[in-house]
């Protein structure tokens, strides 16, 4: 599923236009993205939980040459399935 | 942040919206990918990242504890794969060569 056709989804499911639920769920993912900006972790119940984790500046490699690459210090974000969206996902 | 915060968003800026219905939409919004995601499918949401049902296979882990040899079962994992937009304004310090797929700090 793409982000568009959430937007439908959205739009279907609770009778508003498309544009409205575009709205929405570019709102709810840029709110999602400026909180991480900010170092701020995300909980949402029932779905998951993101963190933003700092990673210091390592010497690797390149997979394929074997050249020595420095890696400059980098934050990434961390995604930790809920408790419920993990039983949904093993329910078979 | 929390799903109440991403409600408050909503409901100021996106309008139209009573505080309950922005509730009911953002819920709505996540109940979707969740649905989704149970049917192993992924979503991919441009400009933020990927969710992605992986299988894995059965296989034999150790207890941490006792060292003994314990059987894994077969299960389903997500795992969310950042886009590049989001990896960029978290290090926004940094050319987009150290932040390329191809590079090995994309890992």
């Amino acid at each position: 599923m793409t982000k568009s056709e959430l937007v439908e989804a959205v739009a279907k499911n609770r009778d508003v236009s498309k544009n409205q639920a575009e709205s929405v769920v570019n709102c709810i993912f840029d709110a999602m993205l400026a909180a991480l900006e900010h170092g701020e972790g995300i909980e949402l119940r029932g779905f998951g939980t993101f963190s933003v984790r700092k990673y210091n500046a390592y010497n690797g490699r390149n997979p394929k040459s074997g050249k020595v690459v420095s890696v400059p210090e980098k934050r990434l974000p961390f995604f930790r399935v809920g408790k419920t969206l993990k039983a949904l996902l093993n329910s078979e | 942040m929390t799903k109440a915060e991403l409600i408050d968003s909503v409901y100021e800026k996106v309008g139209g919206f009573s505080r309950k219905e922005s509730a009911e939409i953002v819920e709505e919004v996540f109940m979707i990918m969740k649905e989704v995601l149970a049917n192993g499918s992924k979503v991919k949401i441009s400009g933020f990242g990927n969710f992605v049902v992986r299988d894995k296979q059965q296989r034999v882990g150790r207890n941490p504890q006792t060292g003994r040899p314990i059987e894994i079962s077969a299960r389903r994992v997500l795992t969310f794969k950042p886009s590049q937009v989001l990896k960029e304004v978290l290090n926004p310090d940094r050319t987009e060569e150290d932040v390329g797929e191809n590079t090995l700090s994309a890992f």
